[in-house]
């Protein structure tokens, strides 16, 4: 397996070095960085050479990376059913920048991108209808940002005097815990509390 | 009337409708009778699974899985344990792989038994449900049996399976197995051969193999299509490269192809379930169900109480968690509805830093589109069923 991925990441190296930025292999896949005005040519070249025919659309999503210059990563996942083979492909993209639709080379790719956009505020130049795909009707911001708070801004209810569901912004009983679960010894990177004067 | 009078109209279906399968609202742009545009609006089930993920531990966040396709709730849970086994680089010992086949089989035809039956019901026919739920409640039994929970069963973990089955409840589902291929033959006489069932599921739906890889298509819609493949066979996990079963794969890519091979499935699933409940019976009749690594697996209760090392982990795995090596990968199983994958990147904490679950239907929901235009509005119901959509996994 590791062979045949190998040689498949020689082989596309080989014929358009200019399209590769890095190939990487780690638990037995491949995945290949891709700068993002050649997302599409790779695709097109990925789909339709016989050597590689990965035709089997199968994941688009994105990764956040806050501290990242380049804030996210755009993922793609495709499956060649005849080689047998997986890859993953890599763009990395800044917060205001965009990435061409894949919907020109895979037309499964629409609704990846979707979410993609809604989840995350990536947007996909020439997709031919980039609207908001999970969220609520008249949703604001992308929730699956590191800085979106995981309890949200809004709750609703149903409001029995108005005969309607109402928007609130939420109101917690109690506050958000999220448990700090890492080891003391194992380096944090705070002050213990009572550790304040025990500097060596 | 004249022509110019002569408009098309929209119309809302779902998200009650009982025919949408939960929370799905189509937007239908009607020509007459014929559909000319289709407009699937979801999200009314999304739930930010794979937000909440983020703040769990990788234990924690195993739960979550089962209330995706809660048709088949282990499938999920195995695609997840896959990935964290495979950054962990952990080994499940074969008596905990042949219950994560058996129970898989057993999610199986949970799934297509739920599928083929309603789907018959929306197109007309009442009694193949009555018939299958019997059956489907004997399964939740097995579920409940082994994980004490009958839908929701959090029983695969990392590492392996939670606690070992009883023998008694292993001979149970084998002794299952062949009066249910009896059912099976009742629900297929009652549909197989029926005019009506045929009239509305033959060469409805049709699409063609090329149309279902670009799509994403996965699963039974690519058997249907004419492609024999099959993640069990194609890129086995577990113990399927030892298993005895076959895969049927369609020929005209129609809705009536994709509830044959449902139905050939449960049979084949059948099967694998006697291969594995002889094997739990026979050579792994004893052994770990999970794998012995302290460090990610919780011990026995009775090692606890004498073992001090045994408690220690046991106090480490429940507040703190287990660390996984950083990295990404993407693990994938041949789930009921099509390939279920989950894409797991981690920064070597003890909380996935981003997990993406790839879920079949959604893939599947969106071609409803490019299915469903020029039909009657009569089949959208029919390719609805045929897809196999659960609002759990479509809006997460």
């Amino acid at each position: 397996m590791n062979e045949a991925l190998r040689d498949l990441s020689a082989y596309i190296a080989e014929v358009h070095p200019e399209l590769v930025q890095s190939s990487d292999f780690a638990f037995g896949e491949l995945t290949l960085t891709v700068a993002p005005e050649n997302l599409v040519a790779m695709l097109t070249f990925l789909r339709d050479d016989v050597q590689c025919a990965f035709v089997n659309f199968i994941d688009i999503c994105g990764v956040d990376w806050p501290q990242r210059e380049k804030r996210f990563d755009v993922v793609y996942h495709l499956l060649s059913p005849r080689q047998n083979t997986r890859i993953r492909i890599k763009v990395l993209v800044g917060e205001d920048e965009a990435v061409p639709s894949a919907c020109g080379v895979y037309p499964g790719a629409d609704w990846f991108e979707r979410e993609a956009w809604d989840m995350y505020g990536i947007l996909f130049t020439g997709h031919p209808d980039l609207r908001r795909i999970l969220t609520d009707y008249g949703f604001e911001g992308h929730p699956l940002r590191k800085d979106f708070p995981t309890t949200g801004f809004v709750e609703v209810r149903y409001d029995d005097s108005a005969k309607r569901v109402v928007y609130e912004p939420v109101e917690l009983r109690q506050e958000f815990r999220s448990f700090d679960f890492l080891s003391p010894w194992e380096g944090t990177d705070y002050v213990l509390p009572g550790d304040e004067k025990a500097k060596a | 009337m004249n022509e110019h009078n002569v408009r098309n109209f929209n119309i809302n279906f779902g998200p009650q409708h009982p025919a949408a399968h939960g929370v799905l609202r189509l937007v239908l742009e009607l020509d007459g009778e014929i559909v000319e545009r289709v407009d699937p609006h979801i999200g009314l089930l999304h739930r930010g699974t794979e937000k909440l993920i983020e703040t769990k531990t990788y234990l924690q966040a195993l739960p979550y899985f089962d209330r995706l396709d809660y048709v088949a709730p282990m499938s999920q849970e195995h695609g997840y344990c896959l990935a964290v086994e495979k950054l962990l680089g952990i080994e499940v010992p074969i008596r905990g792989q042949l219950i994560r086949v058996l129970y898989s089989e057993i999610s199986r035809i949970l799934s297509h038994l739920l599928n083929v039956t309603t789907q018959a019901m929306d197109v007309g026919a009442l009694t193949p449900p009555l018939w299958g739920f019997e059956e489907r409640e004997k399964l939740m039994v097995f579920y409940e049996r082994a994980s004490g929970s009958r839908m929701h069963a959090a029983y695969f973990r990392p590492g392996g399976v939670h606690q070992d089955l009883p023998p008694e409840l292993v001979e149970d589902i084998g002794a299952w197995c062949d009066p249910f291929l009896g059912t099976l033959d009742d629900i297929d006489e009652l549909l197989t051969g029926n005019r009506i069932f045929k009239q509305r599921n033959v060469d409805i739906g049709v699409v063609k193999l090329e149309d279902c890889w670009a799509w994403g298509f996965s699963g039974v819609m690519v058997r249907g299509s004419g492609a024999g493949w099959d993640l069990r066979k194609s890129q086995p996990y577990e113990c399927y490269a030892d298993m005895d079963f076959d895969i049927p794969v369609g020929k005209n890519g129609d809705c009536f192809d994709r509830y044959l091979i449902r139905m050939i499935e449960m049979r084949e699933s059948v099967k694998i379930m006697k291969q594995c409940v002889n094997r739990l019976l026979g050579d792994a009749r004893v052994g770990p169900v999970s794998s012995l690594d302290g460090k990610v697996v919780p011990p026995k209760r009775g090692e606890m109480k004498r073992s001090m090392e045994a408690l220690i982990h046991h106090f480490k795995l429940y507040t703190e968690g287990y660390h996984v090596p950083a990295g990404e990968v993407y693990a994938a199983v041949e789930a009921p509805k099509g390939e279920f994958g989950v894409y797991l990147v981690a920064d070597g904490t003890n909380k996935p830093y981003r997990l993406k679950i790839r879920a079949p239907g959604y893939a599947h929901l969106q071609a409803m589109d490019f299915m469903c235009r020029g039909h009657q509005l009569a089949d959208v119901s029919a390719i609805l069923g045929s897809l196999d959509i659960v609002f759990g996994e479509v809006d997460r």
